[in-house]
């Protein structure tokens, strides 16, 4: 059944966020630390778990692979409900704040590719 | 009896998810349509349709003066829950089905590096570009350098150590335009910086951060490398919410007094 495969994406959503949740209560934040990423690991074990021991079907495959698929058009969705005014209207500091932030990242970005390459040439 | 369009009015309100599928279609329906003919498929069809999202979000911005873009159209709002956190964080996940375990661990060690050197680097330009601008209090040079990681790091920074409202403001905007610059260039970086193998991936969610930013210059750069992206940058926030306010404040504290 397809909604076997939802409902395993769900579930582990649901309990990766609290995770989340919980791990930034525990800092003394209240903002979520790791949530999405906590989800992933928990969908991947869980389907590592369920291939090996034969009980993942094609349709409750199908059942993940549908989000997963239509993930461009959700990602378009968001980015048509940002702010873009705000960040246009938020002045010389605004805008310069941001693209140094972004092209020094970028920077760093190829940096550390750069460096990890050359100590393990054989990942080329 | 009401006009037909004031019946398509009812029905599309009413159906407003049903509407946002239908709009994100055409949109990348059309941008693949573009990329095919105008570029022979050299800037990915997802780019130019995220490109065509922003375009939406400002003319929404326009007309109603709202803060979701096009979804503050009342017709529109559905694009604001398909696009909002539920579904996003659900599609999300899922890309990472079919991904090895062990290919998150190989570059677990330099996510996390990437993670740490990624916030400092973004309180220390953030923070450095305030003081060229004459802030001179550490309250405020740390709110702006959190703004300079996430949209999010900024104001709840910002909030715990009592900055005012109008350097809150300017932090959110900082935090945007990075994460729309982000969305924007990393499709043409990509190629110089090395972002085409999982590692890669990881390393730009860890530096960059911005969820939004990644999750958007990845989908348009190559959607197979999202997964590992995702997976460092959604450390980022909290982990910028919990240093900001407390290790950062403190040091830029002692040095400004």
């Amino acid at each position: 059944m397809i909604i076997y495969g939802t409902a395993l994406l769900s579930i582990c959503l649901l309990l990766g966020l609290t995770m989340g949740r919980i791990l930034g209560n525990l800092a003394g934040v209240n903002a979520d630390i790791g949530g999405v990423g906590i989800s992933m690991l928990l969908l991947i074990l869980s389907c590592d778990y369920l291939q090996r021991s034969g009980r993942m079907k094609p349709p409750t495959e199908a059942g993940i692979a549908f989000w997963g698929s239509i993930y461009v058009p959700i990602v378009v969705a968001m980015t048509a409900s940002q702010n873009v005014l705000a960040a246009l209207q938020g002045g010389a500091v605004a805008l310069l704040v941001g693209t140094l932030t972004v092209g020094a990242s970028f920077a760093l970005v190829g940096f550390f590719v750069k460096a990890g390459n050359s100590n393990s040439p054989a990942k080329g | 009896m009401p006009s037909a369009f004031q019946s398509l009015e009812i029905v599309l309100i009413k159906n407003s998810l049903l509407v946002a599928f239908a709009i994100m279609g055409i949109t990348v329906w059309i941008s693949y349509f573009l990329s095919d003919r105008l570029t022979r498929g050299r800037l990915h069809g997802s780019a130019i349709a995220i490109f065509i999202g922003l375009v939406m979000a400002c003319i929404g911005g326009i007309i109603t003066n709202g803060k979701q873009g096009i979804a503050d159209i009342t017709a529109l709002s559905g694009i604001g829950l398909m696009g909002g956190a539920m579904l996003r964080d659900l599609a999300i996940v899922a890309t990472a089905f079919g991904v090895k375990a062990e290919e998150f661990g190989k570059s677990g060690l330099v996510g996390i590096l990437s993670l740490l050197t990624g916030i400092t680097l973004s309180f220390l330009v953030g923070g450095t570009v305030a003081y060229a601008f004459g802030y001179r209090d550490a309250i405020s040079i740390t709110t702006i350098g959190a703004g300079s990681a996430t949209y999010i790091v900024g104001p709840v920074t910002g909030s715990a150590i009592g900055a005012t409202s109008e350097v809150i403001a300017l932090s959110v905007a900082a935090g945007l335009v990075k994460a729309i610059l982000v969305m924007i260039l990393t499709p043409f970086l990509a190629k110089y910086i090395g972002l085409d193998n999982p590692r890669a991936a990881m390393i730009f969610g860890g530096i960059m951060g911005t969820n939004s930013g990644v999750m958007a210059g990845l989908a348009a750069t190559d959607p197979k490398l999202v997964p590992y992206g995702a997976m460092t940058a959604t450390f980022y926030t909290g982990l910028g919410c919990l240093l900001g306010p407390s290790v950062i404040f403190i040091f830029i504290r002692t040095i400004f007094g």
